[in-house]
């Protein structure tokens, strides 16, 4: 049986859980919090939240060695928002934290404003029939992509959703709406 | 894109703004360098403020919404959300603060009141959250709009104990609603004051539909424990940082005890040297006139 791990350091952690429950009803799905539960699952999940912080408590849980492992061992990995700051090469004029350099992209953090500038919208996806209703919060964008990145979605600011081999990064998040078919696109990435 | 197509202000983005904190420490800093410490120690978000609680407590007086400099220096310090509060009722105060570009409004009990009635939060664009004391609170807040709740506590006075109270209380109320009858959960609803809707959904979902975090009294990493383990969403730490002896290393020890808040030996490593918490002051000790979880119905 399939075992999708949601990195549980902080952020929308049981949303997540929710979502793909819902759209892997044949998985199982478990809070990733110390070292040791990566090795178990086939495909791992990076919650929205606050990168700063779940950047910094991840190196001090001691999971970041085997995030950038797993991900390096072709498995399956969904960055969201703060996930995919996270996963990027580089951030945008910060040096507050290093991400992790796992896809080749560059991100501008929180590219819109505060919060009063967030927003929901139809975004075009490629690979899905009809627009996807994505919600937006302090989101980020990003700003330039490496030749291996499949652009997926954008908006004037930016690209907002993009897949590089077995990474998937999204500005907006998935798992607080009702409609699956980005965690659908995630699961079928286990089949390849 | 499609201009129409956007949309700001929506419920989902404002309760899915509280969700992205959960699991995170939301620190009181007056000062852009303290907004630094905070942020540095892994802070999900700050709370912009011209005194600490424990400083507004001290001084009397009526107690406003900071400083519009302050709250802008703040602003310009950090990269994670900044907070800032406005009096219960006092919507010009909230009007401002969202004109500022601040990320969500505190509705604070802290700040002397400014009317009898609550801000009705729905008609901004940017979230609030707001304490209660009870789930009938809970769900009148909510029903304004609020996007997250908080307990009460008694702000201030570093003493865990009312925020204990409060979060007991509210999920107490919710376990009681289990397997009530439509007719009883309406009477509740009655009882309790609040929408009977909310009380269907919070007694469906077994929780309130908005993120629930812990404040009011929290000084240590494990009072902050105490209260994840009680069911917190996360926690908010007012006068318990830049009261303490070490900021920096309170700071950072409360961020790790929220993130390891059922992991007993760590909590123990964590809680090791950190200096005098705040002082504080027995909430039992303060007359009923003083308190200022009152505030507000």
């Amino acid at each position: 049986m399939t075992r999708i791990g949601v990195l549980a350091v902080q952020g929308d952690v049981s949303e997540h859980i929710t979502a793909l429950r819902k759209a892997a009803a044949d998985s199982v799905v478990i809070e990733v919090r110390a070292p040791g539960q990566i090795e178990e699952c086939q495909a791992l999940v990076i919650p929205g939240g606050e990168s700063t912080t779940i950047s910094r408590q991840m190196d001090s849980s001691g999971i970041t060695g085997e995030l950038v492992a797993a991900a390096r061992s072709g498995k399956p990995v969904l960055a969201t928002c703060a996930g995919m700051v996270l996963v990027s090469r580089e951030i945008v004029g910060e040096g507050r934290f290093k991400p992790l350099g796992l896809m080749d992209i560059k991100v501008s953090r929180n590219a819109f404003g505060p919060q009063k500038e967030s927003f929901e919208a139809d975004l075009d996806v490629r690979g899905l029939d009809r627009p996807y209703r994505a919600v937006f919060i302090r989101a980020p964008v990003i700003a330039e992509a490496g030749g291996d990145v499949e652009v997926l979605a954008r908006l004037d600011e930016g690209v907002v959703a993009a897949r590089e081999k077995n990474l998937l990064a999204l500005a907006f998040h998935p798992e607080l709406t009702d409609d699956s078919r980005i965690h659908q696109i995630f699961l079928n990435m286990l089949e390849d | 894109m499609e201009l129409e197509n956007l949309r700001f202000g929506t419920e989902l983005l404002k309760r899915g703004f509280a969700k992205m904190q959960k699991g995170g420490v939301i620190m009181d800093v007056t000062t852009p360098e303290q907004a630094i410490i905070a942020e540095e120690a892994g802070a999900v978000a700050v709370m912009a403020l011209h005194a600490v609680p424990a400083d507004i407590r001290k001084m009397g007086g009526v107690a406003r919404m900071a400083d519009p400099t302050v709250i802008e220096s703040i602003m310009g310090a950090v990269s994670i959300p900044v907070m800032a509060k406005a009096r219960i009722g006092h919507f010009v105060e909230a009007q401002i603060l969202e004109a500022l570009g601040v990320d969500m409004v505190d509705e604070s009990e802290v700040l002397t009141p400014a009317d009898e009635f609550h801000i009705e939060k729905t008609k901004f664009t940017i979230p609030f959250v707001c304490g209660a004391r009870n789930l009938g609170e809970a769900c009148r807040r909510i029903k304004e709009g609020a996007a997250m709740i908080r307990t009460k506590g008694e702000a201030g006075t570093g003493d865990v104990s009312q925020a204990v109270l409060h979060m007991r209380m509210i999920q107490g109320q919710i376990r009681g609603l289990k397997g009530l009858d439509d007719l009883q959960l309406m009477e509740v609803a009655r009882d309790i004051e609040a929408d009977v809707e909310l009380v269907r959904e919070c007694a469906r979902i077994e929780r309130l539909p908005v993120v629930n975090f812990a404040a009011g009294g929290v000084a240590t990493p494990a009072d902050a424990a105490l209260m994840m383990q009680l069911g917190a969403d996360g926690v908010f730490v007012g006068s318990g940082i830049f009261k303490s002896e070490n900021p920096q290393a309170m700071a950072n020890a409360i961020v790790q005890a929220v993130h390891n808040y059922d992991d007993a030996a760590l909590l123990a490593e964590v809680s090791k040297g950190l200096g005098a918490a705040m002082k504080g002051l027995d909430a039992a000790s303060i007359p009923e006139s003083e308190a200022l979880q009152t505030r507000g119905w």
